[in-house]
C-alpha cells in the first residue's frame, strides 16, 4: 500500500471505482473527475511503481520492464483493500494494465473503462499504431533532454489539492517527475507493448473512452480497441488531447459514472 | 560619446506593440486550449519557413514538432500545463517545412478569462540550437563518466574478490560462514578473512582490517594475506604466525593493521579455539543457553606499529549449541544517529539468537548491517563458527 501510495476517498458505501494513471504523471492527473466520483463512489487512487509518491525503492527495471509488473501491482492493490466488484478506470497505458490485471483476475472486476487506450502504439502490417519504432526513440530522447532542464522545468507551481493541504510541499519535488532512468524503462514499457491478442481474452463488461482529436491514441485505434473487445462500448468524448480528464472533466465523470451504473 | 538627442531617443522608443511582438527575437504562438494556432508571430514563421495563412486556424501546435516531441507534450506538457496554468523552459524539437529539426526551449501560460475561465495558450519560443549542442556534450560526457564508473566498480570489485576465499571450505565438526559488506563499490577496502587446513583436524582462520582504502591497502592485504597462510604452515602456533606477519609488515610501507588469527579444532564435546591478536575488536561469544560475551584479549598491539610488538593470546572453548563471530569495526564503527554502534551494543544485540549457528549468526549479522545502512562507513569482514548443539544431524541453515 506505502509502495504505491495508495489514497482511498468518497462514498463508503458505493461501487469501488479504481483509477490507474497512465505514463507521464501520478494520481493527481484524475484530481479534476475525483470529485464528481466521490460523491458516488469509493474513489482508489494510486501511484504506479516509480512514479509520483510511491516507494522508489520498490522499482526494479526487471519487474517494471514489461506492463505485468504494473498489472501484478493493481492486483496487489485490490487484495490489500480486500476490493471486490471493482470498477478499474485505465488512462492511456493503464488501459491495457488494466485489460492485464481483469484477464488475470476477472472475477474480482465488475466494469473496464479504458480512456484513451492504444493496445500497439507501433504500426504493424494492417495495424495502425501511429508511430514509428524511431519515433519512440525520439520520445526517450526528449524524455532525456528534459531531464537536464526539469530543475527548472518539472519543479512547478503547485496546483490548488484543497482536499490535500498537507501534500503542497512535498508536491513541489515529486509531482509528475520521474527518475529519467525509471521514466525511459516506463517509456518502453509504454510504447513498445503489444495487448492487441489481450482485447480478445477480455471477459469483463467494457466501455472504451476516446477523444475525438488525440495525437498519441487516435480515434481509429479506439475504434479497433473496442472491436477486438466483444461486447464493449465506445464512446467518443467532444474533447481534444490525450487527458479528457483534465481538458474535459465534466463530459468524461458523466462517462465513467453512467457505465458504472450501468448494472 | 555623444548622447543621442531628445528626439532621435524618442524616435527610437516609438517601437509599437505590434512590431515588437511580430519581430520580437523570440517566437510567440497564441493557441485556443485544444491547441490550434490562433496567433503566431513573424519570427516564428521564418525560423519554420511557414505562411501565416498555413497554420492559422489550420494547425494545432503540437502538429508542429517532432513525433516523438509531440509524444512528450501529450502525455507530459499539455497535462502540467492544464493542472497548474504554467509551465516553462521545456526542451523539444520543432519541424521546419523543410524538414530539418529546430530544438526549441517553450515557455507556456494559460491566459483566464474576466470569469476565471481558461481561454488561451500563450508559448514562447526560444531558438535553443546552441544550448541543445551543448546539452548533447554534456550527456555525452555524462556517459562516459558513467561507463568509466561502472569499470572503476568492475575492476573494485574483482581486486576484492583476489582478497577473499571464493568459498570457505567443509571444517569436520565445526559449521563456518562469512560475509564481507563492501561499503562502497568504488573503493577497495582493507578487510580480508580466510580459513584453511592446517594439519590433521586442525585448521586456521584469520580476520583482519588493513587501515585506509584503495589500491594501496589492497597492495598490504594482499601480502598480509598471503603472509599470514605462509607463516601458518612454517609455524602455526598463533603468536609466532603474528610475529611473522609484523616483521613483514614493518619492512615495508608503514601501514597498520589489526588481525585477529586463530586456530580451531574439533574435540569429543565441542571445538577448541586459539586465538592471538593485535588490538583488533573482541569477538562475541553466544553460548547455547543464550548468553552473550566478549572475548577481550587485553594488551596486544597494532601489526605494523613496533618491529617488535607484543600479541596476546586466548583459548575459547566451545560447546555444543555456542558460536563464535569474529567482526572488523565497520561494524561497531557503524554511526547511529549522532553515536556509534558498539561492541557492546552487538554482544546485545546477538544475545537470545541461541541456539546459534555459524549461519545464523551471519543472516542476523547481514540484517543488522543492512538496517544499519548509510551509517556503515567501511568495510565489513564477517566470520562465525559454530558447534552443532545436541540432537541435530545436519548443519542448521
Amino acid at each position: 500500500m506505502r509502495r504505491n501510495n495508495v489514497v482511498v476517498t468518497g462514498n463508503e458505501a458505493g461501487p469501488v471505482v479504481l483509477l490507474a494513471h497512465g505514463f507521464g504523471c501520478d494520481q493527481n492527473l484524475w484530481s479534476r473527475i475525483v470529485p464528481d466520483l466521490a460523491e458516488r463512489c469509493r474513489v482508489v487512487l494510486f501511484d504506479h511503481t516509480g512514479c509520483g509518491r510511491s516507494d522508489l525503492v520498490a522499482w526494479s527495471p526487471e519487474r517494471y520492464r514489461t506492463l505485468d509488473g504494473y498489472a501484478d501491482d493493481v492486483l496487489a492493490i485490490c487484495r490489500a483493500l480486500d476490493l471486490r466488484d471493482v470498477a478499474l478506470v485505465g488512462h492511456s497505458v493503464s488501459a491495457m494494465i488494466a485489460v492485464l490485471a481483469a484477464n488475470e483476475e476477472p472475477d474480482r472486476f465488475a466494469r473496464l473503462v479504458l480512456l484513451t487506450p492504444s493496445p500497439c502504439y507501433v504500426d504493424d502490417g494492417d495495424y495502425r499504431g501511429g508511430f514509428s519504432r524511431d519515433d519512440i526513440d525520439e520520445l526517450l530522447v526528449a524524455l532525456e533532454s528534459n531531464y537536464l532542464g526539469w530543475s527548472a522545468a518539472m519543479a512547478p507551481v503547485i496546483v490548488d489539492n484543497p482536499d490535500r493541504p498537507e501534500l503542497a510541499d512535498e508536491l513541489k519535488n515529486s509531482f509528475c517527475r520521474t527518475d529519467p532512468a525509471i521514466a525511459r524503462v516506463f517509456a518502453r514499457a509504454t510504447f513498445l507493448s503489444d495487448n492487441r491478442e489481450d482485447l480478445r481474452k477480455v471477459s469483463v463488461p467494457t466501455l472504451v473512452i476516446q477523444c475525438a482529436v488525440d495525437a498519441i491514441a487516435p480515434p481509429e485505434v479506439g475504434r479497433y480497441t473496442h472491436e477486438q473487445i466483444a461486447g464493449s462500448e465506445l464512446v467518443t468524448l467532444d474533447a481534444t488531447g490525450h487527458c479528457p480528464q483534465l481538458s474535459a472533466p465534466e463530459i468524461t465523470a458523466r462517462a465513467i459514472l453512467e457505465f458504472v451504473d450501468s448494472r | 560619446m555623444k548622447p543621442p538627442d531628445d528626439v532621435a531617443f524618442a524616435a527610437l522608443l516609438e517601437d509599437s506593440a505590434e512590431d515588437l511582438y511580430d519581430n520580437a527575437p523570440c517566437g510567440y504562438v497564441s493557441t485556443l486550449l485544444d491547441g490550434t494556432i490562433a496567433k503566431i508571430n513573424a519570427t516564428l514563421l521564418s525560423w519554420l519557413g511557414h505562411d501565416r495563412d498555413d497554420l492559422v486556424g489550420r494547425t494545432r501546435f503540437p502538429d508542429l514538432l517532432t513525433v516523438g516531441g509531440r509524444m512528450y507534450y501529450e502525455t507530459h506538457f499539455a497535462p502540467l500545463l492544464q493542472m497548474q496554468g504554467e509551465l516553462g523552459g521545456v526542451a523539444l524539437e520543432m519541424r521546419t517545412a523543410d524538414g530539418t529539426r529546430l530544438p526549441v526551449l517553450l515557455t507556456s501560460t494559460v491566459k483566464h478569462g474576466a470569469g476565471g475561465d481558461a481561454q488561451l495558450i500563450r508559448t514562447t519560443v526560444f531558438d535553443a540550437r546552441d544550448r541543445r549542442a551543448y546539452e548533447e556534450e554534456l550527456l555525452r560526457a555524462r556517459e562516459q563518466a558513467e561507463r568509466e564508473r561502472d569499470r572503476a566498480q568492475q575492476l573494485a570489485r574483482t581486486l576484492q574478490q583476489t582478497l577473499l576465499p571464493p568459498a570457505l571450505p567443509e571444517v569436520r565438526g565445526v559449521e563456518v560462514a562469512a560475509y564481507y559488506h563492501p561499503a562502497s563499490l568504488d573503493q577497495v577496502g582493507g578487510d580480508f578473512y580466510d580459513l584453511f587446513p592446517l594439519t590433521g583436524d586442525t585448521w586456521g582462520f584469520f580476520l583482519g582490517d588493513v587501515s585506509g582504502k584503495g589500491v594501496d591497502a589492497a597492495v598490504v592485504t594482499s601480502l598480509t594475506r598471503y603472509t599470514l597462510r605462509s607463516a601458518a604452515v612454517n609455524d602455526p602456533e598463533p603468536i609466532s604466525v603474528l610475529v611473522h606477519l609484523n616483521t613483514v609488515i614493518t619492512q615495508g610501507k608503514p601501514r597498520l593493521c589489526t588481525v585477529m588469527y586463530g586456530s580451531v579444532r574439533p574435540t569429543a564435546d565441542g571445538a577448541t579455539v586459539t586465538l592471538a591478536t593485535g588490538g583488533h575488536t573482541p569477538p562475541v561469544l553466544l553460548r547455547a543457553d543464550g548468553g552473550a560475551e566478549l572475548v577481550h584479549l587485553p594488551g596486544g598491539q597494532l601489526v605494523g606499529l613496533l618491529p617488535d610488538a607484543r600479541f596476546v593470546t586466548a583459548e575459547v572453548r566451545l560447546a555444543p549449541g555456542d558460536a563464535l563471530l569474529f567482526y572488523t569495526d565497520g561494524l561497531t564503527e557503524a554511526r547511529v544517529g549522532d553515536d556509534r554502534y558498539s561492541e557492546e551494543a552487538l554482544r546485545d544485540d546477538l544475545r537470545g539468537l541461541a541456539p546459534a549457528t555459524a549461519k545464523s549468526v551471519i543472516a542476523a549479522v547481514t540484517r543488522l548491517l543492512n538496517d544499519l545502512g548509510n551509517g556503515v562507513e567501511d568495510d565489513t569482514a564477517l566470520l562465525a563458527l559454530s558447534v552443532q548443539p545436541p540432537g541435530a544431524t545436519s548443519p542448521v541453515s
